[in-house]
């Protein structure tokens, strides 16, 4: 139903209207938002899911050791996942405000003087990133640290034997053995990536200038502010193609660097 | 943000901030609920995600258990095809869900906010992986004693699946409950959004001096219940995320 939507040009008050294939073409020649809100996407992307990656690695690891209190750690780190995203964005408003917030008052210790983050073009789409890897780091820890504990003890004894150090541990036993978790954790970021909506609603509304507008923000407006179903549905079928492709090619990808026991 | 939430609003601004407020005030949270109705908010968001958590565990179990542990012909085609559909993202869904719920004259009614969300193809995948562990001497022990199918699913197959039930419950409950996009879809009116919704719709309304205090007020009550489950079920919660297997192994 929505395939068929995406040919349709429909308001919902009058009746639809056939339109072929002027959805996709309109959304690909003359939509000059399109391609910056595609690239918004990107960018939030190649922002988020390598940063949110190296974060949760790191806590996993941290959050690993055998150290008093760590079960409060896990369990701090965890609490923003599940926590509403729309208060989340909203205690994070006031974090970021330029003269009042939290964020530039510590900046301004070091004397810095802190970016206006949601009214810069600039800096708005930096400012959502921080953000959700904040807000998602603590799932991707405990999955990392669910992969971290199913690691055998004896590899690490084997390899201590034949006298390997941290170092090398972890980069012949940790890592290689950790890759299948990698994998997925990368793959569900990116999926999660392109779905950011919440944020950029509440903090900006796709503002200043476009600078956050994504494609999930996108498609809300065009369906839902200016009852443009058929366009609407048209471009998320874009998106899904978008995925679809992504994922097959990390798919592909894998055998190169996924090591299965 | 809870210290902020007590001040008085002018004093929200303060550098260095004030960790303790001088003095502690409830107005901001007595204005939140003067100017929305917050508790109406909270009462339409634990109905629904009650309703809708319920459901999910019902229909998935039953789904599941049809694919486990019936037999019927095409059911591995029919199987595949329903695991396809978690692969198409909501937002491509989500506009004829909305012309569907227009045609039925539900919108601004819990119908909307329940029955769209009442089935998962999630939960069918992660009960179905379960169920097939369960051994088939079990039930055909009982199969011998006279038992139906469906009494096989309640007695025997479904006590025997806690543990995955408790997950699905856990994961579908904190979605739903912080679900934001189909509930601002679906409600128009102050009386059936739910807490969310309500947020942001309050961030549209509040305005001036008193801004983040009131904000802040209003983000507490919204974060409070949510903290409250997490903190008294968090054990099953990371628990679960093990259980599922989505750690990739």
């Amino acid at each position: 139903m929505s395939f068929a939507l995406g040919f349709l040009e429909w308001d919902l008050l009058s009746p639809p209207k056939f339109a072929g294939l002027d959805n996709y073409s309109r959304l690909f020649t003359q939509d000059t938002l399109f391609p910056k809100v595609l690239w918004n996407t990107v960018y939030y992307t190649l922002g988020s899911v390598p940063l949110g990656f190296m974060c949760s690695l790191g806590l996993a690891l941290a959050m690993n050791q055998k150290l008093r209190g760590i079960v409060f750690f896990r369990t701090a780190f965890f609490v923003p996942v599940v926590s509403s995203g729309v208060a989340i964005a909203m205690l994070w408003i006031w974090l970021y405000h330029p003269y009042f917030g939290l964020l530039n008052g510590f900046l301004s210790l070091f004397s810095i003087r802190g970016p206006n983050w949601l009214t810069d073009p600039r800096w708005a789409m930096p400012a959502i990133i921080i953000m959700s890897v904040w807000k998602n780091v603590g799932y991707n820890m405990v999955i990392f640290l669910a992969g971290l504990q199913g690691i055998p003890q004896h590899l690490y004894e084997a390899a201590e034997i034949d006298g390997a150090g941290i170092g090398a541990r972890f980069r012949y036993v940790t890592i290689p053995m950790l890759t299948p978790t990698m994998f997925f954790v990368i793959v569900m970021s990116v999926i999660g990536s392109f779905q950011v909506f919440e944020a950029s609603l509440i903090m900006t509304n796709g503002g200043p200038a476009d600078a956050t507008r994504t494609l999930v923000l996108y498609i809300y407006n065009n369906a839902f502010q200016y009852f443009k179903m058929g366009y609407g549905a048209a471009m998320a079928w874009v998106m899904f193609a978008i995925l679809f492709v992504a994922t097959a090619v990390q798919m592909r990808l894998q055998r190169e660097w996924v090591e299965y026991e | 943000m809870i210290s902020t939430s007590f001040k008085e609003p002018g004093k929200a601004y303060r550098w260095p901030p004030q960790w303790i407020p001088d003095p502690w005030v409830l107005d901001n949270y007595v204005e939140a609920f003067q100017h929305l109705p917050f508790d109406r908010f909270a009462i339409n968001t634990a109905y629904t995600t009650v309703a809708t958590t319920l459901l999910v565990v019902f229909t998935s179990s039953l789904a599941a258990y049809a694919f486990a542990r019936l037999r019927f012909p095409g059911r591995d085609v029919i199987f595949l095809l329903y695991l396809g559909t978690m692969m198409i993202p909501g937002q491509v869904t989500m506009i004829p869900n909305f012309i569907l719920m227009r045609t039925f004259k539900w919108i601004d009614t819990y119908n909307a906010l329940i029955i769209p969300s009442a089935f998962s193809a999630f939960g069918t995948f992660l009960l179905r992986q379960f169920f097939l562990t369960i051994p088939y001497e079990l039930e055909d022990s009982a199969k011998i004693d006279g038992a139906s199918a469906f009494r096989i699913y309640a007695q025997i197959v479904m006590p025997l699946a806690k543990p995955a039930l408790a997950t699905l419950f856990i994961f579908t409950f904190m979605g739903q409950w912080n679900s934001f996009l189909w509930p601002l879809i679906v409600t128009n009116r102050l009386e059936r959004m739910t807490l969310s919704v309500g947020l942001r719709y309050f961030q549209g309304e509040a305005g001036g001096e008193s801004y983040y205090t009131l904000l802040m007020a209003a983000s507490v009550v919204v974060l409070m219940p949510i903290l409250l489950v997490y903190v008294i079920g968090q054990r099953y919660f990371i628990q679960g995320i093990t259980l599922t297997g989505i750690s990739g192994r």
